[in-house]
């Protein structure tokens, strides 16, 4: 039953590939905002996981207990879920300017525009 | 008591001067004149700092008091102190060009917000150079990638937006990667602190935590960096930015993963094992060459000089990978010198078209035709910034050829010595088409008449492209900063 204490970092790959694949197979540019996020929450999840100690308890200190769980790797994550809030912010915004200035979110329309322009 | 507390300056400086600008949204000169300040004092940091370190030693700095390896720390060496020199002096000088160019580029109620991306841009890129946490790492190339995304998306085509677009999804690919191998490390070790890293990782090196922490962080950084195949953001990213971003950017943002990547490879991991255990010299060297090959076959069918030169950047990265490849002292060398050097010659070369774009409005090859007439000033400082990207003697681009030259040599590539013999000459090709449309074509008469550029511009340009020169003759700073630096990025962390 190993595979099953590994739970989630199955989850955790599922995730990834999935968000890998949309970024990578969407044309769509908010799908692929969507699948960067699905990209990212995977390698929260992952951080978190490593964090766990089997029988650990809050790093709060208790007198007669000895195993903690690691809260730094929570920290850190704290910090990269803000870079991904601004990330998709960014790339929201830049969306918008696109969409403003093809009418399209489309990949493949909007490289059809600017060859029309070349 | 200012001494002590140098590192921190280095990045703290830029980083608390962006938000200050926005108060100045309706004064753009005053945020002009406040950013050429604060560029200006980071340089004089990061020369007290280089200074420091080369006669004084490492500088272990602590964050808040928390003591390495449990708070975070910068480290200042020479090997770092040489690549916070070219950001923080490029910064300095590209400003000076900025004022105009930026102007007429960027619209007025736009140039503060402008200037505020471009100091936390700068200030990212100090502080992924400067830090000695794997972390900070992380979160310092986002806090410098996500500024550059909207410098991009400033320039005045609209292709500028899809060209930041992709290089937002691209580099978040590269940094979310090195994230994960990050967190591989930390699982392995328990440590964030780059120099704690190198220290406990032979005791759990073979593992296969290890070498996928050690792939996704090659992969991750590799995206960053542009080396090809994975370069396909640059050039449009390049080709659409406005003049003075691409000049900074080109200059310095893959110069500083590169040193990153050095640092991992050499330092962190170690070269027993990124070169032993690992093939790693077998991997780069190809695509190193291919890099160096098949971009500068590209360029020269590129009608628009920006994404000439953009594509000419994606091949030295190649040349720098190249000596990387060799993990030796010497190839190391060549490495860091081309850094600096590339740095400066590239960043003369995109002024020189800045000054172009100021007074023709365009990059097209087409539209250059007979320039060199009426700006004389301008095309002399391309063509000595293109003699030095070639490698011609004398300049400092020879320099770095010639450490590769002999870096190939000792170690037995001599195929390699042609090879970087026949890609300078492709750069020919493309640096002697530009010529011949300034120099050789008639100016078509119904084209407008163009005047020289302003000498707020062509003297930062000027002040590069003799750079390029005088450190191709006297070279004993680059070379011997270089020298230091490949052998404490050899010996690791003390």
């Amino acid at each position: 039953m190993e595979w099953l204490g590994l739970y989630n970092y199955w989850v955790v790959v599922v995730l990834m590939m999935a968000g890998f694949y949309v970024v990578i197979a969407q044309g769509n540019l908010i799908k692929k905002i969507v699948g960067l996020n699905i990209f990212q929450t995977s390698v929260f999840v992952f951080y978190i996981s490593l964090a766990k100690l089997d029988g650990g308890t809050a790093p709060v200190y208790l007198e007669g207990v000895t195993a903690y769980t690691n809260p730094l790797p929570h920290v850190l994550i704290l910090t990269a879920i803000v870079v991904g809030v601004a990330l998709t912010a960014m790339g929201l915004a830049l969306a918008v300017r696109v969409y403003e200035a093809y009418g399209s979110l489309e990949e493949d329309e909007i490289n059809a525009q600017d060859e029309q322009d070349a | 008591m200012i001494e002590h507390n140098l590192p921190a300056l280095q990045v703290l400086l830029p980083l608390f001067a962006a938000p200050l600008l926005l108060f100045l949204v309706r004064w753009p000169t005053l945020a002009w004149a406040l950013t050429t300040a604060v560029c200006w004092a980071t340089f004089l940091v990061s020369a007290l700092l280089l200074e420091a370190v080369w006669t004084g030693g490492p500088i272990s700095y602590a964050h808040g008091g928390w003591e390495p390896p449990y708070g975070i720390e910068y480290w200042v060496d020479t090997a770092n102190a040489f690549v916070l020199l070219i950001i923080a002096g490029i910064s300095a000088i590209v400003m000076p060009f900025a004022r105009d160019s930026v102007e007429q580029e960027v619209d007025r109620d736009r140039i503060a917000w402008f200037y505020s991306a471009f100091l936390l841009a700068n200030a990212g890129l100090l502080g992924i150079a400067i830090t000695g946490d794997a972390f900070n790492i992380f979160v310092f190339f986002e806090i410098s990638a996500i500024a550059s995304y909207a410098l991009i998306a400033m320039g005045k085509d609209r292709r500028a937006l899809l060209a930041s677009f992709t290089y937002l999804i691209m580099g978040t690919i590269g940094t979310t990667f090195l994230l994960i191998g990050i967190g591989f490390l930390y699982m392995m070790t328990g440590t964030l602190n780059l120099a704690d890293l190198a220290e406990r990782l032979p005791a759990v090196r073979d593992t296969t935590t290890i070498r996928a922490a050690f792939a996704f962080i090659a992969v991750g950084i590799s995206l960053k960096l542009a080396l090809f195949p994975l370069h396909l953001w640059l050039p449009n990213a390049y080709t659409y930015a406005p003049s003075m971003v691409t000049v900074f950017l080109s200059a310095t943002a893959t110069k500083v993963a590169i040193y990153v990547l050095l640092r991992f490879f050499y330092s962190v991991f170690g070269v027993e094992f990124s070169f032993g255990v690992l093939p790693m010299g077998y991997v780069l060297m190809p695509l190193a060459l291919l890099g160096i090959l098949l971009p500068s076959i590209v360029a020269i069918f590129q009608a628009d000089v920006k994404r000439m030169l953009a594509y000419s950047s994606v091949a030295q990265v190649g040349y720098i990978i190249l000596g990387f490849s060799f993990a030796s002292t010497l190839g190391l060398m060549a490495a860091m010198l081309h850094l600096f050097n590339h740095a400066i010659t590239k960043a003369a070369l995109f002024m020189a078209l800045g000054a172009i774009v100021y007074r023709i409005g365009s990059t097209r090859i087409d539209d250059m035709a007979g320039i060199a007439r009426d700006m004389p000033w301008t095309m002399a400082a391309f063509v000595v910034g293109g003699l030095s990207l070639i490698g011609i003697p004398l300049t400092a681009g020879f320099i770095t050829k010639w450490h590769l030259l002999l870096a190939a040599l000792e170690a037995g590539f001599w195929p390699i010595a042609v090879f970087l013999l026949a890609t300078s000459l492709i750069a020919v090709i493309y640096i002697w088409r530009v010529v011949e449309a300034a120099y050789f074509l008639e100016r078509p008469a119904n084209a407008p008449p163009v005047r020289e550029a302003p000498p707020a511009l062509l003297l930062p340009t000027w002040g590069l492209a003799l750079a390029s020169v005088v450190f191709g003759i006297y070279t004993a700073l680059p070379v011997g900063a270089a020298a230091k630096a490949a052998a404490i990025l050899l010996g690791g962390y003390p």
